[in-house]
């Protein structure tokens, strides 16, 4: 027999003239991991903060139990029994687990006796659900996998029989995914209910029973997920028929555009992040690079596109040494000859947020004619290649005088690409290109990849997304503690293997 | 012998002169362990000294004194708390604002009320505090080594200097060892943990401000209403910033930042110590650069050994909840 053990009734949520909630109505069943499903931007994890007393609600009702509550804050819903994994983890760092965990929870002024009690308590817990944690070890130290299990284990112990996780295996293995994946299953066999926020379609098939959609700040739809599929569920999130598979070509690899020979580079902290690697890529190929975040991706790609020192190695482009420890070109000669680079940050490095989208479509060759002359930018021509080219990359909304702040993740994004591709580069180098990026948006940017590659660029493409390199690469390297630990030809390849790869154990 | 009475009353004169020190840092402690930078901590010191030079003067009673000064520190911190915590303000901005308030304030009201300009009358002894002989200090004097220590250089200081020493290991105790001190820590490294907890993080950092204000209106008092009987302008002579100085170099630790504010106070000792003292082979040293010994050690401590002093991770940034 099921039962509602949360029911949200005309929910609406606004920030400022933003409408984030509008009327939203979902029923949950105890017991159940009931799946919400959307694309950025449509709402869930704000109507999960909601839930969890995080932001109030403008109007509507919420039920736990049957019973109406007021959630005023994060308190209110705990109490009544829901617990929330944040995507960006809500732990201080530099606390241990037991610290984190009992915060706010202490049950005493002076700690002492309940101090013990915690400890028991949550060793309980760690047995029951097989989490296997130290309690005494700090946050830091601890990986982001095991950090999640912190978060878990944070709410079980403060009474959670809802456990809402948002856009939890974002920064996971796959092995860590399966892992995960198990506990969340015992959790649903001790009777607990399990909210899963999520823009993965497969993990919606994988795990849940049912499963909402959202799109745009409103509930589109809810469904037993046994009579639904992936291509329905992203159809309805996106609001328009969404193509999964990239029809791809067989590869025509030609000579070597860009090779990197022994390559070694420290990060700010003279750590070495990149050890000995070498790489090669072809024209007309794109190279995957995967890895798990922080194992000498990103000193990679700023070591290749000119913004970062060499420690020792080479790298040629054309066949023409470009850089080594002595002798390198900056991004900006790297430009000339050629290479284009879609930085992984594309906030911090690919864009000055606070400028106009024009200025920031033009960056970079903004002191080449057309664009400007005599040194005095040429306001007419600039406006015009901006609309132009806006409207070529489907960037939304399309004006060029909007900050570019204002832009979703996903527009932002496009207007990088649209300056670097626009140029022709011989070698593009790409960073995270859907990181926070829309389903509807990232079938466009890895169409433009694709493109890119059949006119014969080599591209090298750096993502933690194991589903991105899988369908856009020709081969794959997978990046482990700054060595290349394998190389793969994207035929007969699984995820499984990667993982495994990615993970250090092979 | 002579030499060890030497030593014996540079300790002495440490403990004393680092005395406002302790009270500001451990003040300090408070404010910026839950997120609140506090640079005005000098101005609430001079502050402090004003209000309870004042209050004395008129209440008769240094006691009335003290709790005058603290609820005008209190008062201060709250209004720090208002612009930055609140209103979401910066933090320095508000800090800035409030030191130079108290300096204007406190010289304009000392010559509206005393008709001399950053002065206030000198107190009676029943009027300030007096320095507080220990029992046996005068029958132990003589006893070698204990009589030294306890006659020489523990007894006979105010009550201010035995209270900044006490209130070392209860902020130690406060900090680490209680679920107050929990929460305060963790607000300062990343409020968003604690508002999921369930826990106010404006109410954290208001708390966090009154007791810092409590702690500094002790400083002020130690200055115009103990070592000296009046309050003149500009009194807290950079103490304040000292303080902060030592509370970074004691990496926001309530032990490490007391090493800090010794440190402070021993060099400062050793300044007065030197002044006029014919050293062997070097000669007489000008006062001028004596005096700048300990401002000198700061910018050295600061410039070249906290290279590494790890700040509490959101400090600074006003916590805003919505997006």
């Amino acid at each position: 027999m099921v039962s509602p053990i949360l029911e949200l009734t005309n929910i609406n949520k606004s920030f400022g003239h933003v409408h984030a909630n509008k009327n939203i109505n979902l029923t949950i069943n105890k017991g159940t991991i009931h799946g919400i499903i959307g694309e950025n931007g449509a709402g869930k994890s704000t109507l999960m903060s909601i839930v969890f007393g995080l932001y109030q609600a403008n109007s509507g009702t919420i039920k736990v139990n049957g019973k109406e509550i007021n959630l005023r804050s994060p308190k209110d819903s705990i109490i009544n029994g829901i617990g929330m994994v944040h995507q960006h983890f809500m732990l201080v760092e530099n606390f241990t687990v037991l610290e984190n965990i009992i915060l706010g929870f202490e049950g005493e002024l002076v700690f002492g006796k309940n101090l013990e009690k915690a400890k028991k308590d949550l060793k309980d817990l760690c047995d029951t659900y097989k989490l296997n944690i130290d309690l005494n070890s700090t946050i830091s130290d601890l990986s982001v996998g095991f950090r999640q299990r912190v978060e878990i284990l944070k709410s079980l112990y403060r009474g959670a029989e809802i456990l809402i996780l948002d856009e939890p295996t974002g920064v996971l293995t796959p092995q860590e995914v399966d892992e995960l994946f198990k506990i969340l299953r015992s959790l649903k066999e001790e009777g607990k209910t399990i909210v899963l926020i999520t823009h993965k379609l497969i993990e919606i098939m994988d795990l849940t029973s049912e499963v909402s959609v959202m799109r745009q700040g409103e509930m589109v739809g809810h469904t037993k997920t046994e009579n639904t599929n992936k291509e329905q569920l992203a159809e309805m999130m996106v609001g328009r028929s969404v193509l999964l598979r990239l029809d791809k070509s067989e590869v025509k690899a030609g000579e070597v555009l860009f090779s990197v020979k022994n390559l070694t580079v420290k990060d700010d902290l003279d750590v070495t992040r990149v050890k000995n690697v070498d790489l090669e890529i072809r024209a007309g190929e794109i190279l995957g690079l995967a890895g798990v975040t922080g194992n000498g991706q990103t000193e990679l790609l700023e070591a290749l596109s000119g913004i970062r020192k060499v420690e020792s190695g080479e790298i040629y482009l054309e066949g023409k040494k470009v850089s080594d420890s002595q002798n390198f070109l900056d991004p900006r000669e790297l430009k000339d000859k050629g290479l284009a680079h879609v930085p992984e940050d594309r906030q911090r490095m690919g864009l000055v947020t606070d400028f106009k989208a024009y200025e920031n479509l033009i960056f970079g060759y903004h002191d080449q004619q057309p664009f400007s002359k005599s040194s005095v930018l040429n306001h007419r021509d600039i406006i015009s290649h901006s609309k132009k080219i806006m409207e070529e990359y489907d960037v939304r909304p399309q004006s060029p005088n909007l900050i570019t702040s204002n832009f979703s993740g996903g527009n932002q994004q496009k207007i990088i690409l649209s300056r670097e591709l626009n140029e022709n580069p011989k070698v593009l180098l790409v960073g995270q290109p859907t990181r926070g990026v829309d389903i509807g948006a990232i079938e466009f940017i890895h169409q433009r990849l694709i493109d890119m590659r059949d006119r014969g660029a080599a591209i090298l493409l750096v993502s933690v997304e194991l589903d991105e390199v899988l369908s856009l690469s020709d081969r794959i390297v997978v990046m482990f503690d700054g060595k290349i630990v394998g190389e793969k030809d994207n035929k007969n390849v699984t995820d499984r293997e990667l993982g495994l790869l990615m993970a250090g154990v092979v | 012998m002579e030499f060890l009475s030497d030593i014996a009353s540079l300790i002495n004169s440490t403990l004393r002169i680092s005395t406002p020190l302790v009270f500001a840092a451990m003040a300090g402690i408070f404010a910026e362990r839950s997120g609140v930078i506090d640079f005005s901590l000098e101005g609430k010191m001079l502050m402090a000294a004003f209000v309870a030079a004042v209050g004395s003067y008129f209440l008769g009673n240094p006691w009335l004194g003290l709790l005058l000064a603290i609820i005008a520190c209190v008062s201060l911190s709250m209004l720090h708390g208002f612009a930055s915590v609140t209103y979401k303000g910066d933090q320095v901005v508000s800090c800035v604002a409030i030191n130079i308030l108290i300096i204007g304030l406190t010289t304009a009201l000392a010559a509206a009320w005393f008709g001399q300009a950053g002065l206030t009358p000198t107190l009676n002894e029943d009027q300030r505090f007096l320095e507080v002989n220990l029992p046996f200090a005068e029958s132990l004097r003589d006893v070698p080594i204990i009589g030294t220590i306890y006659s020489d250089i523990l007894s006979g200081h105010y009550i201010f200097v035995y209270l900044a020493y006490l209130s070392v290991p209860l902020v130690f105790w406060v900090v680490f060892k209680t679920s107050f001190g929990l929460r305060l820590r963790a607000v300062g490294e990343n409020p968003s943990a604690v508002d999921t907890a369930g826990i106010n993080v404006f109410a954290m950092r208001y708390k966090a401000l009154a007791i810092n204000g409590v702690l500094i209106a002790f400083a002020g008092a130690h200055l115009s209403t103990a070592v000296n009987a009046n309050f003149f302008r500009e009194m807290s002579a950079g103490r304040g910033y000292l303080a902060l100085a030592a509370m970074i170099f004691g990496k926001w630790h309530p032990k490490t930042a007391l090493v800090a504010c010794l440190l402070f106070g021993f060099t400062d000792a050793l300044q007065i110590r030197l002044q006029g003292v014919e050293l062997p082979a070097i000669g007489e040293i000008p006062v001028q650069l004596i005096q700048a010994i300990p401002y000198v050690l700061t910018v050295v401590l600061l410039a070249g050994f906290v290279g590494k002093a790890i700040a509490p991770n959101a400090i600074g940034q006003p916590y805003i909840k919505e997006r």
